[in-house]
């Protein structure tokens, strides 16, 4: 069997990991520059499509075509995502079953823009390898409802991926601890990434890892960390700084580059809290710089009621698993908001003993991607995933009320069959609604689809139609019908309620074999530009900022630097870009080293501003 | 083929645990979807139905009480699925002391809750949940052993006595949940039997 990548599409940075065959053990494959994290970030430019950290990088310089965290709009409609939409700097409209984003003058889905992350990690896999790879595992959040894993397999057949399996993050972990550092036992894996939470409960037992519940929230992450520490952020620089802004007339909340900025900041502030106890934040803005220290203790209780959230599911997932707090033996720190203190500390607390962490939290889920991709290729036969179905699935049936067929935490592939026949003479059409979720309404569950089954005439009641739901190894739903006179197969026309159809998706993977920027000359051409534009951005700030702190020499040669920058930026050759852009930033070394002393002068005795500020990794 | 034959068990409802979860790992070893990828796509789905079948009979049968909820229907040749039954018919033996409950629960749908209303709707299901629990010890203790020592001749009657006990349960698990709905808890206190 040829060979199987495993990713780990995140919201915040997707990796992906193969199994060394001389070892037995999973590696992260790095890029070019060393970096294992691709961040999920996609920017849209006149040229074309740049992915990871060179999107990262103009995300605050150009926020309306450039796509982030665009995993928590995977497999939703709009009514699901409107209340965040406020805090997202691109455009979403509604469409047919999905989304739209509005970005770079194109109207693209959460499908195609998750599949630029995804061809850019196959792409990795290729130059490490030296071959063509088509195969994938990739993982989802174990709440993901059958919506959400189909778009996500949408995106790797986008990317030209044959997604052999969609395993879940936590049971991913799980695996890869397996291998090396799990006893066997009763675990319990907490995973709180990016964007989403999960809980499951496992079993580990002669290499079968048998999850017995799992729950969770699709909507909880570090981002949302990010979103309330943003929003004091904003207050804090309105209340403090009312005077300037009213002067300069800056709205800071209608800025979507500044709310960009305050972001980042709020981000760059959490990450290095969770190593330090105080840090200052220094964020030059127009007109002035707002400067402050603030404590974890101040972040914690920002954050406090997010972290609180994901303890319900947890309690959830132990009752589903007939299990308390005690009988849980080990606990499993996944996704990168776990290395927030106030996370590992309720951890602790819930289930009364010290959780694991010494694989990489950002790395753990794609090895254990990797080490499913080498059991699926028959490269491992002694280990074995039973995973679970996360939510219940149900029928619609008379009053709007669910009947559920297949109840959460079964373990997965599980099927039910259903009888139906029709209630009027001549009935040639059985329409059936099948919805995901744990209330008793159908309205308030998830409305997976509706299955038109269709039948030759008959007398009402005659028809035995036997239909039957088969949940597969991946999470998704399958139906079959058979109608059990003539033991006929009988039609089904699937309309999902979310989703792209079949020729949508064949359109898309067209699309993006036209569209991409095929040539990699090409690609890395746009990333120069762009980190030029960055480099220009800020000497351009530097320079009115420091108007007084440099001497003339000093101005002439920044200017002399920014100048050639500017012709080289637009020309075709990426050496002289490059150069030129070194060159830029070596002429602003000293400059901006004297603007951030100045910045922060006096809140930090005599450290260096350098290297407080400098941003772990 | 039915759950005990998928195991390769007799018909008997005294289940050693571990032993059960040892012939489900063994089964889902060589069933399991991961091990059949270069199957033929024909085939896949059948790979597919072998596993569900695996992992429904390990799901029922794990649990006493499914266990003896399936054998019962498998006796009588009944539709084999879990769940979805109508609401369950009081028991004659059970009839006489719920009436007392009825009027108290149809009490408590009328208006709002008095403390009085509310101490005996408490009492009642505090009651019920100690019945509920020794009905369950009573199906997966005497009634089992009864069922798995009974010859051909003594088997109607054992089946007879672990359908009786199921439906009393069954009666006393929607009465509970009612009384806990007429008290506004969430939790009936009736956990599902798993693992």
């Amino acid at each position: 069997m040829s060979r199987i990548i495993g990713i780990d599409l995140g919201t915040t940075n997707s990796l992906v990991a193969y199994v060394d065959e001389k070892s037995g053990l999973p590696r992260v494959i790095p890029d070019a520059e060393g970096r294992t994290l691709l961040p999920s970030v996609v920017g849209f430019t006149p040229d074309g499509l740049i992915v990871g950290e060179a999107a990262r990088r103009q995300l605050a310089r150009r926020p309306a075509h450039t796509v982030y965290s665009v995993k928590r709009l995977m497999g939703r409609g709009y009514e699901d995502v409107k209340n965040e939409l406020a805090y997202l700097p691109f455009t979403v409209a509604p469409a047919e079953g999905t989304v739209k984003l509005r970005v770079g003058g194109r109207e693209v889905t959460p499908p195609e823009v998750s599949a630029a992350v995804l061809k850019a990690l196959k792409d990795r896999a290729e130059r490490h390898f030296g071959e063509e790879v088509e195969k994938a595992v990739i993982t989802v959040p174990a709440y993901f409802n059958d919506a959400q894993r189909q778009a996500t397999r949408d995106a790797g057949r986008i990317a030209g991926l044959d997604v052999v399996r969609i395993v879940n993050e936590p049971t991913a972990a799980s695996l890869a601890y397996g291998l090396q550092r799990l006893e066997e036992g009763v675990i319990a894996v907490y995973d709180l990434g990016g964007g989403t939470f999960d809980v499951s409960i496992l079993r580990v037992k002669d290499g079968v890892f048998e999850v017995l519940a799992t729950n969770g929230d699709t909507h909880l992450g570090g981002d949302d960390f990010d979103r309330v520490l943003q929003l004091w952020l904003l207050e804090d620089v309105q209340a403090r700084h009312h005077a300037e802004l009213t002067r300069d007339c800056v709205d800071l909340a209608r800025d979507a580059e500044l709310m960009q900025e305050l972001r980042l900041a709020a981000e760059a502030a959490k990450i290095r809290l969770s190593a330090e106890e105080r840090t200052t934040l220094a964020l030059p803005l127009p007109g002035f710089t707002y400067r402050r220290d603030i404590t974890r203790a101040e972040i914690e209780r920002l954050i406090e009621p997010l972290v609180g959230k994901t303890l319900g599911p947890c309690r959830r997932a132990l009752a589903d698993a007939g299990l308390t707090p005690a009988d849980i033996e080990q606990v499993v720190l996944v996704g990168g908001s776990t290395r927030v203190p106030l996370v590992r500390r309720r951890v602790r607390e819930l289930f009364g003993r010290t959780p694991h962490s010494q694989l990489n939290p950002d790395e753990v889920v794609a090895l254990g991607a990797a080490v499913q991709a080498h059991i699926l290729a028959g490269g491992i036969t002694d280990m074995l995933l039973l995973d679970v179905t996360p939510l219940s699935l149900g029928i619609e049936s008379l009053g709007g009320i669910v009947n559920v067929l297949i109840p959460r935490n079964t373990t997965v592939p599980t099927s039910a069959r259903e009888m139906f026949t029709t209630s009027v003479d001549g009935q040639t059409l059985v329409d059936l609604h099948v919805v995901q979720g744990e209330r008793e309404l159908v309205k308030d569950c998830r409305s997976l689809g509706r299955f038109e089954l269709r039948i030759d005439p008959m007398p009402a009641g005659m028809p035995k139609i036997e239909v039957t739901f088969l949940i597969d190894a991946n999470g998704i739903l399958q139906v079959q019908a058979r109608e059990q006179r003539t033991g006929k197969a009988a039609s089904i026309e699937v309309k999902p309620t979310y989703g792209l159809s079949e020729p949508e998706i064949e359109r898309m993977i067209e699309e993006s074999f036209t569209y991409a920027e095929a040539d990699v000359e090409t690609r890395m051409l746009i990333e120069a530009r762009n980190e030029a534009d960055t480099v220009l951005t800020h000497a351009g700030r530097a320079l009115r900022q420091g108007a007084e702190l440099m001497s003339p020499e000093e101005r002439i040669a920044i200017e002399a630097a920014v100048g050639a920058l500017r012709s080289a930026r637009d020309s075709d050759d990426r050496e002289r870009i490059h150069g030129a852009t070194v060159a830029v930033n070596q002429a602003t070394e000293h400059l901006a080293e004297v603007l951030m002393d100045a910045a922060l002068k006096g809140a930090l005795g005599s450290r260096r501003a350098a290297e407080i500020l400098k941003e772990p990794q | 083929m039915n759950f005990f034959e998928v195991f390769e068990l007799p018909r008997r409802l005294t289940i050693d645990g571990d032993d059960l979860q040892r012939r489900f790992y063994a089964l889902a070893r060589r069933t399991h979807p991961d091990f059949h990828q270069s199957a033929p796509p024909a085939e896949r789905a059948a790979v597919e139905e072998r596993a569900a079948l695996v992992n429904a009979a390990y799901r029922t049968l794990r649990d006493p009480i499914a266990r003896v909820d399936y054998l019962v229907r498998l006796e009588e040749g009944r539709s084999t699925r879990e769940g979805g039954e109508a609401r369950p018919k009081a028991p004659p033996a059970l009839l006489a002391e719920m009436f007392e409950i009825q009027e108290a629960l149809a009490e408590a749908k009328a208006g709002p809750l008095d403390d009085a209303t509310r101490a005996t709707l408490v009492e009642q299901r505090d009651r019920l949940l100690e019945r509920y629990g020794a009905e369950e010890r009573r199906l997966t203790g005497p009634l089992a052993a009864q069922w798995d020592g009974a010859a051909p001749a003594e088997r109607p009657d054992a089946l007879a006595a672990l359908k009786a006990a199921l439906a009393a349960r069954a009666y006393l698990r929607t009465v509970i949940t009612d009384l806990a709905e007429a008290l506004g808890e969430e939790e009936s206190g009736v956990a599902h039997h798993r693992h």
